[in-house]
């Protein structure tokens, strides 16, 4: 079985079956933007800590909450992510530094582009209030009307600007 | 009675301890899926590849269908699990700038670090650029604060808004589910020279 993909079935039944875990021991979903929101407040704390106590961001939604930011249900199941992924591609032999890219894309055209849509889904997340995991998957699996209307924008969106970037994957 | 941490049944520390060992469950079946690969993921788009529309959409009216049926045996409330809150502007704004993301970048937050974790670069790249975009949210704040807060409606379930009953909509999600799921083998066919 190395190198060889999940069924995508069974891969979706195990993810749900994850999901449903994650609900039933601590009444919400999964998540993976939540986690890199709290590093970024701990890291302004850090260097910045009247700054972190002055703009009403960082106050309303840590200062005043908490005193360490990174103490959270999904920095910890952020690590564990980072773990399972690494125990899965370990076991399939999938494990290798690499910038994987179509053969007539240069990596330095891959890695721009890698950026760009790093910085416009990390800022698309919080105007969103979650990305596919926190806002689309999980929204959904509770039958948040929120969650619909985000997984159908997200999914909608890319679809609809598919053509404009194919150059870069077909 | 689930949810567990609202029952008093585990601690909070035990809760963050489960929260590690889900997120290896979380982890482990995404990069099993094939989630660590950009050309994968972006094969949603071209129509080579539809493994995220299966694996997303088997497993949201997986949980879905797990959480009525606990709630029906009675081992769990659902009424205090977290339901994601409405708001309709920035659902919508915030779900158009991340499908220009994902179009772009080829992950989603998730699987990006999935995909770090095995060594894809452009992943961290990715990574290194969410950082960025949060940055600039959370720096920015107050210049799209009442943007952000527009159009809240409450926490609504999509049911309620069409007059139906969670179990009635769960039964018909599931079969547009399997319609999709016909859709995305059909396009596999159609569109396998898509991917070169």
């Amino acid at each position: 079985m190395r190198n060889k993909y999940l069924n995508p079935y069974i891969g979706g039944v195990l993810l749900g079956l994850v999901l449903l875990a994650a609900n039933f021991v601590s009444g919400r979903g999964l998540g993976a933007t939540g986690a890199l929101r709290d590093t970024i407040a701990t890291g302004v704390k850090a260097v910045a800590p009247s700054h972190y106590h002055n703009a009403a961001y960082y106050s309303d939604n840590y200062a005043m909450r908490t005193e360490r930011p990174m103490n959270s249900w999904l920095v910890y199941q952020m690590l564990g992510l980072i773990t399972g992924g690494f125990l899965s591609g370990i076991i399939a032999g999938r494990t290798k530094l690499t910038t994987e890219r179509p053969s007539w894309v240069s990596s330095r055209r891959r890695l721009f582009f890698a950026l760009a849509g790093g910085i416009l889904f990390g800022y698309g997340s919080q105007i969103g209030r979650g990305c596919t995991s926190g806002s689309a998957l999980s929204g959904m699996a509770v039958l948040s009307f929120g969650g619909f209307i985000t997984m159908m924008a997200i999914f909608g969106t890319a679809f609809a600007l598919a053509w404009f970037f194919r150059k870069n994957w077909i | 009675m689930g949810p567990l941490i609202v029952y008093d049944a585990i601690s909070s520390n035990t809760n963050l301890l489960l929260a590690f060992f889900i997120g290896i469950g979380f982890g482990f079946v995404l990069e099993q899926s094939g989630f660590s690969s950009s050309r994968k993921l972006a094969g949603m788009f071209y129509g080579y590849d539809t493994t995220v529309l299966k694996v997303f959409f088997t497993a949201a009216i997986v949980a879905m269908t797990g959480l009525l049926f606990f709630s029906l045996f009675g081992w769990m409330n659902l009424d205090v699990v977290y339901v994601n809150p409405t708001y309709l502007t920035s659902a919508i704004a915030g779900g158009v700038i991340m499908g220009a993301g994902f179009i772009l970048g080829g992950f989603c937050p998730g699987t990006s670090f999935c995909a770090a974790a095995i060594g894809k670069i452009d992943a961290f790249v990715f990574i290194g650029g969410l950082f960025i975009g949060i940055f600039i949210f959370t720096e920015g704040y107050p210049l799209w604060e009442g943007f952000h807060n527009a159009g809240f409606m409450g926490s609504p379930r999509v049911n309620e808004m069409i007059g139906l009953s969670q179990g009635v909509f769960a039964f018909l999600l599931i079969l547009a589910a399997f319609g999709m799921f016909w859709a995305g083998e059909w396009a596999e066919r159609k569109f396998a020279g898509n991917y070169r």
